[in-house]
C-alpha cells in the first residue's frame, strides 16, 4: 500500500480570536472567579493558549444559585415550545461559527482539524437541533403524560470530544427544563467558554447554563452542592465510583458514562478491507481517546495471522502529526499526563510478554505524541488486555469459536461497546444478543447520533444519553412505586 | 364407667389430647429451587403481631446470601433467554397456583400483620392481581421500551431493552406479601433473577410463596428467599461483585439498617440502586395498594444498541 506525499494543508487559526484569559459563566455574565487560575496549552505544540480561572467552592455556590433561580423563575415556567427555539438558535449559531469551534477544539485538544470539523462540531449542533424538537413533545417520550424536570443539574465532562460532550449533556437538560452547572475538562475549557457566548449571542436567559472551569477540586465542590438535583458525568470508571458513594443517601440522581474495553470481534468470513478499516477507526480514530474505542482486537484465530498483516500495512500509512493540517489522521496526546499513562502501560504490555509493533512514523519533537502500537501475543491476563489505556493502542487476542469469542468480550467489568465483523446475518443477531454491552456495531464502528441511546452496562456506568431514551435520565416521569 | 364419662373425668383433670396432632410446617430457605436450612444452623422465632409464636423460620448468613447469588447467577442466562411469551406463560402459572393456595396466604398474612381475615383476603387478591399484571408485561416490554434510530446516515439503529442481570432485593418489612410481590415480580419478568431478604419480621408467606414457584415451572434459582436479620445479610448483598443492582425498598423500618451505606458497598461495581421510597435520608415503605406503573420494570433494565450499516 503506497503511502502518499502530501504537501502541508494546514487549516488557518486566523478565525479564532483567543483572550488571554477567560473567567467563568455565571448567571449569563463572563465574570472573575475568587480562586487561582491555571494555563491550557496546545498539546500539539506545548504553546500556552490562555489563564483560565478556577472556580472555587464559592463561585461553584453562585453557579448553583444562578441556575436554581433560572429554573424557578424563568426557565422551569417557560413553554416547550419556546425553550425549544433557544435551542434551535443554539444549534443554528453552532453551525454558524463551526469553522471557528473546530479551530478552537484542535488548538486545545489535539486532536486532527477533519475531526473536529466532520464530527465533533457537526454532531454537538446536531444535539442541539434534534434536542430542541423534544423541548415541547414530552408528554409522548414514554414517560407519563406530565413528565417534569428534575431542577438543577451538576455536569462534569471529559477533554477527549470536549464540545460534543458539552452537547450531549446540555442540550437534553435544557430541552426537559431543566438548568446547568458544567464543568469542562481542565485540559479542553475553551470550546465550552466558546459556547457561553453563544448563549450569550443567543440571548439565552441568564442562569440557565453556568460553566465553571477547574479541574478534580471544582469537580467535587459541584458533585457534593446539596442544591444539586442530578449529576451527569461522563469520565472515568474511578470518578464515577467516587461520585456513586458520595451521592449514597441523597435523593440526587445520576448518569454516569464511564470506561470501556472494548472487544472488536473479527470472524473469518468477515469482509477483511472493510473489517480492516472498522479496527483502524476503532482504535485509532481521535488517538484512542475514546471510552468506547475497541481497543480489544479478537480476530478468528483461521485469518488472524493475514488481518494483522493487513493491519499493520493500513497503519503504514497513517499520518500522524499536526492536527491543524486537513490531511492529518492521528493527532496529538491531550496531555502529558495521559502520553505518560499510556507509556506506563505500553512498558506493561512488552514486560508482560506480549509483541509489540509501532507503525514507523516521525514525530514532532514538541507536544505529546504516541505512535499508533499493536499488541499481539496478547493474554486476557495481560493489562494491555484488561486496562483501558485511552490512547492509540490496539491489543490483538485470538479465538476460535463464537462461544469463545463472547466468553472473552464478555470478561471484563465494563460493558460499553463491542464490534462484529461477519458476513452472516444470523450470527450478528445472536452476538448481538449475546455482548454484554450498551451499543453494538456490526460491520462499522464507533458510529454515533443524537437519536441513538449510548451508555454501558456494568462497570462502563448507568444512564443512557441521546434518543428518547436519554430524556429519562433528566425527568422526573412521575411514576411512583 | 361408660367411655364417656371416662373422658368427662379425664378432662377435668389433664389436659384433651386433641383428636389429632397437627403436622406444624417447618419454615426453610428457598435457594436455587430447593428448600435448604441455612448452612449456619440457626433459626429464630417468628411471632404474630400480637407477639404469640407462630413458627421458627431459618436465620439466613453471609454464606447463605453468596450461595444464593450464585444459584440467581446461574439461572440468570436461561431465564433471560426464554422466550417472552414462556416467561408469561410461566409467571401467569404463579398467579394460579397462588390462586389455588389463597387461604393459606390469608392466614400467614393475617397472623403476620395482625389484619382481619376480610382485611386479609383483600391484600391477597390485590398480590395475586399484581402477579398477573406484571406477568403480562413480559413480552410487552421490548415493544414499549425500546426503539428504531433514525439515525442520520445510512444505517439500521435499533434499541431494545435487556435485563440488567442479578438483583438483590430487600423485601418490604411491613406487607409481607402485596409488597413482596410487588418488589419480585417487576424484576423477573424481564428475565433477570433476584435474591431476595425476606422481611425480618414477617417471613412466612415469602417462605410459602418459594412453595408456590416451585411447583410453578419458575426454573431453580430464579427467586432465592432469604430469612433472617436483614441488617446481617444486606451489607453482604449490597457489597456483591457478581450482583448487578439492588432495590433497598425493605431497609425502610427494617432494624439497623442504614441505606446510605448499603448505596455505598453497591458503587464498588456500580450496581443500579433502586432507593427506597421517601424523601431526604428517610426511608417509607410505599402504599402497595397503588397501581403501579413500569418505574420498577425499568429500574433492571439495560439498553442495548445496535447499528448495521445498509447497502445493496
Amino acid at each position: 500500500m503506497p503511502k502518499f506525499e502530501y504537501a502541508p494543508a494546514p487549516e488557518s487559526r486566523a478565525i479564532v480570536d483567543l483572550a488571554s484569559s477567560y473567567g467563568l459563566f455565571i448567571n449569563g455574565e463572563l465574570v472573575d472567579g475568587t480562586g487561582s487560575s491555571f494555563k491550557t496549552i496546545n498539546p500539539a505544540t506545548e504553546e500556552h493558549l490562555a489563564d483560565i480561572a478556577e472556580a472555587s467552592a464559592a463561585d461553584v455556590d453562585a453557579a448553583v444559585r444562578a441556575a436554581r433561580a433560572a429554573q424557578t423563575r424563568v426557565w422551569g415556567r417557560m413553554s416547550g415550545a419556546e425553550r425549544g427555539k433557544y435551542l434551535f438558535r443554539i444549534a443554528r449559531i453552532m453551525q454558524e461559527r463551526s469553522r471557528e469551534l473546530a479551530v478552537l477544539e484542535t488548538l486545545d485538544n489535539g486532536k486532527p482539524i477533519k475531526e473536529s470539523r466532520d464530527v465533533d462540531v457537526p454532531t454537538a449542533a446536531a444535539h442541539f437541533f434534534y434536542h430542541a424538537g423534544w423541548a415541547d413533545k414530552l408528554e409522548y417520550a414514554g414517560l407519563g403524560t406530565s413528565p417534569r424536570p428534575l431542577g438543577v443539574v451538576g455536569q462534569v465532562i471529559p477533554w477527549n470530544f470536549p464540545l460534543l460532550m458539552l452537547a450531549w449533556k446540555i442540550a437534553p437538560a435544557l430541552a426537559t427544563g431543566n438548568t446547568v452547572v458544567l464543568k469542562p475538562a481542565e485540559t479542553t475549557p475553551l470550546t465550552a467558554l466558546l459556547f457561553a457566548e453563544i448563549c450569550q449571542q443567543a440571548d439565552l436567559p441568564p442562569g440557565v447554563v453556568n460553566i465553571v472551569t477547574g479541574a478534580g477540586e471544582t469537580g467535587r465542590a459541584l458533585v457534593e452542592h446539596p442544591d444539586v438535583d442530578k449529576i451527569a458525568f461522563t469520565g472515568s470508571t474511578e470518578v464515577g465510583k467516587a461520585i456513586a458513594r458520595s451521592i449514597a443517601g441523597t435523593r440526587k440522581r445520576a448518569t454516569l458514562e464511564l470506561g470501556g474495553k472494548a472487544a472488536n470481534i473479527v470472524f473469518e468470513d468477515a469482509a477483511v478491507d472493510q473489517a480492516v478499516e472498522g479496527i483502524v477507526n476503532g482504535i485509532f480514530f481521535n488517538q484512542g481517546h475514546v471510552c468506547c474505542a475497541g481497543s480489544r482486537l479478537l480476530v478468528q484465530e483461521s485469518v488472524a495471522d493475514e488481518v494483522v498483516r493487513r493491519l499493520e500495512r493500513r497503519m503504514k500509512t497513517l499520518r500522524v502529526g499536526d492536527p491543524m493540517d486537513k490531511n492529518t489522521d492521528v493527532g496529538a496526546i491531550n496531555s502529558k499526563a495521559q502520553l505518560q499513562r499510556i507509556t506506563e502501560l505500553v512498558d506493561a504490555g512488552e514486560a508482560e510478554g506480549a509483541t509489540r509493533w509501532t507503525a514507523p512514523c516521525e514525530l514532532p519533537t514538541r507536544g505529546f505524541w504516541f505512535a499508533p502500537t499493536v499488541f499481539t501475543d496478547v493474554s486476557q491476563a495481560h493489562r494491555v488486555a484488561t486496562e483501558e489505556i485511552f490512547g492509540p493502542v490496539l491489543s490483538v487476542l485470538t479465538f476460535r469459536t463464537p462461544q469463545e469469542a463472547v466468553a472473552k468480550a464478555n470478561n471484563t467489568p465494563y460493558g460499553l461497546s463491542a464490534g462484529i465483523w461477519t458476513e452472516k446475518g444470523s450470527r450478528i443477531l445472536w452476538m448481538a444478543d449475546q455482548l454484554k454491552a450498551g451499543v453494538v456495531w456490526a460491520n462499522t464502528f464507533n458510529r454515533f447520533d443524537p437519536t441513538s441511546p449510548f451508555g454501558g452496562y456494568k462497570e462502563s456506568g448507568y444512564g443512557r444519553e441521546g434518543g428518547r431514551h436519554g430524556l429519562e435520565a433528566y425527568l422526573q416521569t412521575g411514576e411512583g412505586a | 364407667m361408660s367411655p364417656a364419662k371416662t373422658k368427662k373425668a379425664a378432662k377435668a383433670t389433664t389436659p384433651s389430647a386433641p383428636k389429632r396432632i397437627d403436622v406444624r410446617k417447618t419454615y426453610k430457605l428457598y435457594v436455587g429451587g430447593a428448600f435448604p436450612r441455612s448452612e449456619s444452623g440457626r433459626s429464630y422465632e417468628v411471632r404474630d403481631a400480637k407477639g404469640a409464636f407462630l413458627a421458627n423460620a431459618a436465620m439466613g448468613s453471609r454464606k447463605d446470601v453468596r450461595d444464593a447469588v450464585v444459584k440467581a447467577r446461574g439461572a440468570q442466562a436461561g431465564w433471560a433467554g426464554a422466550t417472552a411469551y414462556n416467561r408469561g406463560q410461566v409467571l401467569y402459572r404463579v398467579g394460579e397456583v397462588l390462586e389455588g393456595r389463597r387461604e393459606q396466604f390469608v392466614a400467614e398474612v393475617a397472623a403476620s400483620e395482625g389484619v382481619t381475615r376480610t382485611r386479609a383476603n383483600a391484600l391477597v387478591d390485590q398480590a395475586i392481581d399484581r402477579w398477573i399484571w406484571y406477568a403480562g408485561w413480559s413480552d410487552k416490554v421490548a415493544q414499549v421500551l425500546g426503539n428504531l434510530n433514525p439515525v442520520a446516515g445510512p444505517y439500521f439503529d435499533i434499541s431494545a431493552p435487556e435485563p440488567t442481570g442479578v438483583v438483590g432485593v430487600l423485601a418490604p418489612q411491613g406487607s409481607s406479601l402485596l409488597g413482596l410481590v410487588s418488589v419480585i415480580a417487576p424484576a423477573i419478568v424481564t428475565g433477570n433473577t433476584v435474591v431476595v431478604l425476606t422481611s425480618e419480621e414477617r417471613p412466612l408467606p415469602a417462605i410459602s410463596l418459594g412453595e408456590v414457584l416451585a411447583t410453578s415451572d419458575v426454573p431453580g434459582g430464579v427467586v432465592n428467599l432469604i430469612s433472617g436479620r436483614t441488617a446481617e445479610m444486606a451489607p453482604w448483598l449490597a457489597s456483591h461483585r457478581d450482583v448487578n443492582a439492588v432495590d433497598l425498598t425493605g431497609a425502610a423500618d427494617a432494624t439497623d439498617v442504614d441505606w446510605a451505606d448499603l448505596e455505598v458497598k453497591a458503587a464498588d461495581n456500580l450496581k443500579r440502586v433502586l432507593r427506597p421510597a421517601g424523601s431526604g435520608s428517610d426511608a417509607v415503605e410505599p402504599d402497595w395498594a397503588e397501581q403501579p406503573d413500569l418505574s420498577r420494570v425499568r429500574a433492571y433494565l439495560e439498553t442495548k444498541t445496535v447499528w448495521h450499516p445498509k447497502g445493496q
